[in-house]
């Protein structure tokens, strides 16, 4: 078969088995794009906006695992392009991202719409190309999507000059079955001495702890995790990105750890002596002060990516592996050891979780005649019954959404943990509800999150997606007020959403539904009717208590023992 | 503590900058860099120095790992290795300077390579010490330019490093 540039990279498309691309067109890839229209096989979602390309790839990646495809053009097409490519690049989710690039013979010119997209884009990708040579454009590809998928995930950019795609140029095509690079070899086992060292470890713990994050919901490992945490009847908690990994309503559960993490959570990371960590990078949101994080535990560690292992907090069982296999080698090693847990040192240990618990330190004052923020995320809990995916932006709402929403299933809950990129709600929830067309997606958002990518609610209509966007709309930017008013001494600056639009109207101007909902009573009633329009797009702009905040919290540089809660709670 | 860390890439466009651009995205303290082609055309080494207590050092040494151009990669420091590194040092040297400088190259066992009626470039290769240490010894107001390449190395013994 003899084929263009621009058709062998959709034909690789095809044969990668991608469904959906994102994008939007440009002089640079024209060629690309006439050779898109020219088949019917994989279908291009057109946005308003690059960044909005990369946000919606993303939630299709989050929520189906498979890699999110993106296609832009040079120069402001590839720019555009960058914040979403650093926000998939901090939570590890794979995409490809397609950017043309000027033709090769004058690059390096200043050409129009001409940039270095390699080298922009080369500290927030897991690799990138820049392909000069049609002949090594389907190679590149093939390595592209494998370099994207396996291992620790990761979005891989691939510039592509306009003359490679020069659709008078045909050259023989053939997708290259198998890949193998000499220089990148993801792990695929983990190590049995390590693997054994740690069931070891654990079975002897008095404290234990497990600490489960991002890893094991990119790594599909969901499964062996419940299995592990329910086999030894020991106590776990998630980060902000491994949330659904284990159900939250289960007993066992405490909930989110980290800076806005349960009162009960933290203590126990506090108060461990065998702290197990799966899938999750150590954040410092996660860790607070270093030097007091988890004080007198033996750490052990399962991550695929050597370089997360004791980056920030010393380990002392390192495991490098793919969770799903590691933790399926553990649970085996732990049925092999005829052992149990100590049965009273652990009661003792539940015992005293129970004391954390009872603090409930995510009671919240239901009494008022405004909407409380956490009420509405309640409301949303109870009216779905927890069957749909959430998307969120970034600030305070994103918090309460992690904090109320009980996630219990894996890829339901879609948020940026590594940048925190406002605008991301609303195009992720795009991208899911492509690769979901049955499903209820909602986007919980912010006033002032809402406004970075609303030129995607065009997006919405032009594709049917019949997303419900949920605002929590408290008129601040809430996370800044919150800081400003505990650090700053309640000086504001700069973070009152002056000059609103108007939601209501500005989603019906898009061809969209739009709700206002004020008062307390009226939320269940909105929800209801806005997810009973079940293929259009519904608004709410719920008005919520401007100053409330999010607690428990621990300030920057505290340890987990150091907690805020709400003012009129007393840490006992 | 000073490492000097061998790394096997493929010989790809931007593979430098990838290495360059993870040492400052990263705020790591890169001392020397050198890179050349290997007898594999396919394949580059470089050396690199650095330094960093051992917790930064081994952080380094995976996220250069992690680069997907890499192919492999040693810490030479961990072993005996053998380190080299080219000089030219371009001297003024009039009349009875001549003969002394002449005697100081030999001394280092450098060669002069070339030769004008007021210069002498003399080139040398040894350990950076022993370059730190020549250069002490000409006398003041003679040096007109030094050009040192930075130190490639090798482990000392019969096992290399290749794919
Ligand atoms: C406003 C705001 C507040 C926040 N507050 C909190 C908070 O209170 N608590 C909190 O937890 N976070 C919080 N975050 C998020 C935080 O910034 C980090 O994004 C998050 O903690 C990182 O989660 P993680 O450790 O699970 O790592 P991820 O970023 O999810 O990384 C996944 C880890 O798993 C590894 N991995 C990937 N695939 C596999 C596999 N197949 N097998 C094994 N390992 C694998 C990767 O190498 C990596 O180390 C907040 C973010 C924002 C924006
Ligand atoms: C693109 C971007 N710019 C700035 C920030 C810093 N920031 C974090 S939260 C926040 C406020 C978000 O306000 P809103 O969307 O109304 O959410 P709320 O906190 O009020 O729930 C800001 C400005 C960010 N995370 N992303
Ligand atoms: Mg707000």
């Amino acid at each position: 078969m003899e084929l263009s540039g621009a058709e062998i990279l959709i034909q690789s498309l095809i044969d990668e088995g991608v469904e959906y691309v994102f994008g939007y067109p440009g002089g640079a890839v024209l060629h690309i794009y006439d050779a898109l229209v020219a088949q019917g096989q994989v279908k291009h979602i057109l946005v308003r906006h690059e960044q909005g390309a990369t946000h919606a790839a993303d939630g299709y990646a989050r929520s189906t695992g498979k890699p999110g495809v993106v296609l832009v053009t040079s120069g402001p097409g590839a720019t555009n392009a960058v914040t979403g490519i650093a926000t998939a690049y901090m939570d590890s989710i794979p995409m490809v991202v397609i950017t043309g690039q000027v033709p090769t013979p004058v690059i390096g010119s200043d050409a129009f719409q001409e940039v270095d997209t390699v080298g922009i884009t080369r500290p927030c990708v897991k690799h990138n190309f820049l392909v000069k040579d049609v002949n090594r454009l389907a190679e590149t590809l093939r390595k592209a999507f494998y370099i994207a998928t396996t291992g620790r995930p990761g979005p891989v950019v691939v510039d592509i000059p306009k003359d490679v795609v020069d659709p008078n140029v045909k050259i023989p095509y053939e997708y290259p079955k198998e890949i193998r690079m000499r220089s990148y070899n993801p792990v695929k086992k983990g190590h049995p001495g390590q693997i054994k060292k740690a069931a070891d470890l654990l079975v002897g713990a008095r404290r234990p702890m497990i600490y489960s994050g991002g890893g094991v919901v990119l790594g599909d490992g969901a499964e062996e995790l419940v299995d592990l945490v329910r086999g030894l009847g020991y106590p776990i908690t998630s980060t902000l990105m491994g949330l659904g990994a284990y159900p939250a309503g289960d007993r066992q559960f405490l909930g989110m750890l980290g800076m806005h993490g349960t009162y009960e959570a933290n203590m126990a990371m506090h108060e461990c002596d065998v702290l197990l960590a799966v899938g999750a990078r150590f954040d410092d949101r996660v860790t607070g002060k270093i030097e007091q994080f988890c004080p007198s535990a033996t750490i052990i560690h399962i991550d695929i990516d050597p370089a997360s292992i004791a980056k920030t907090v010393r380990v002392d069982v390192p495991i490098v592996g793919p969770v799903k296999s590691v933790l399926k080698d553990l649970n085996k090693a732990l049925r092999g050891l005829g052992r149990k847990p100590d049965a009273e040192a652990l009661e003792a240990w539940w015992e005293q979780i129970g004391r954390w618990r009872a603090m409930e330190c995510l009671r919240y004052d239901r009494t008022g005649s405004r909407i409380k923020p956490q009420f509405a995320v309640e409301t949303l809990y109870q009216v779905t019954g927890g069957d749909c995916y959430v998307t969120s932006d970034v600030g305070q709402h994103q918090m309460w959404t992690a904090q109320y929403f009980k996630f219990e299933q894996p890829r339901r809950w879609i948020n940026s943990g590594g940048l925190g990129t406002m605008g991301f709600g609303l195009p992720a929830a795009m991208g899911v509800q492509i690769a979901h067309p049955d499903e209820l997606v909602v986007c919980v958002s912010g006033e002032a999150s809402i406004q970075m990518c609303p030129q995607e609610l065009a997006t919405c209509k032009q594709f049917d997606l019949p997303i419900k966007v949920m605002l929590l709309n408290n008129g601040y930017m809430g996370m800044v007020r919150q800081w400003q008013e505990l650090f700053y001494d309640g000086r504001y600056a700069h973070s009152y959403v002056d000059a609103l639009p108007d939601f209501v109207r500005l989603a019906e101007s898009y061809g969209h539904v739009g709700l206002r909902v004020e008062r307390p009573e009226d939320l269940e009633g909105a929800l209801r009717e806005a997810f009973a329009m079940k293929d259009r797009l519904v608004f709410l702009d719920v008005i919520v208590d401007p100053e409330e905040n999010v607690y428990p919290m621990i300030g920057m540089g505290k340890g987990h023992h150091e907690m805020y809660l709400p003012p009129e709670r007393e840490l006992a | 503590m000073r490492h000097v860390i061998s790394i096997l890439m493929e010989n790809e466009a931007g593979a430098l900058s990838r290495v360059a651009g993870l040492f400052s995205a990263r705020g790591y303290n890169i001392e020397a860099l050198t890179v050349a082609p290997t007898e594999d055309p396919s394949m580059s080494r470089m050396t690199l120095v650095t330094r960093g207590n051992e917790e930064i050092v081994e952080q380094i040494k995976k996220q250069l790992n992690k680069l997907i151009d890499v192919i492999k990669l040693q810490d030479l420091s961990d072993g005996p290795h053998i380190e080299r590194e080219l000089m030219m040092v371009k001297l003024r040297v009039v009349k009875h300077d001549r003969e002394e400088l002449k005697r100081l190259a030999d001394i280092f066992r450098g060669n002069i390579v070339d030769v004008t009626e007021t210069s002498y470039v003399v080139e040398l290769t040894g350990s950076g010490d022993k370059l730190d240490a020549f250069l002490a010894t000409v006398p003041e107001g003679q040096i007109v330019e030094v050009v040192r390449s930075g130190p490639s190395g090798i482990a000392r013994g019969a096992k290399g490093l290749g794919v």
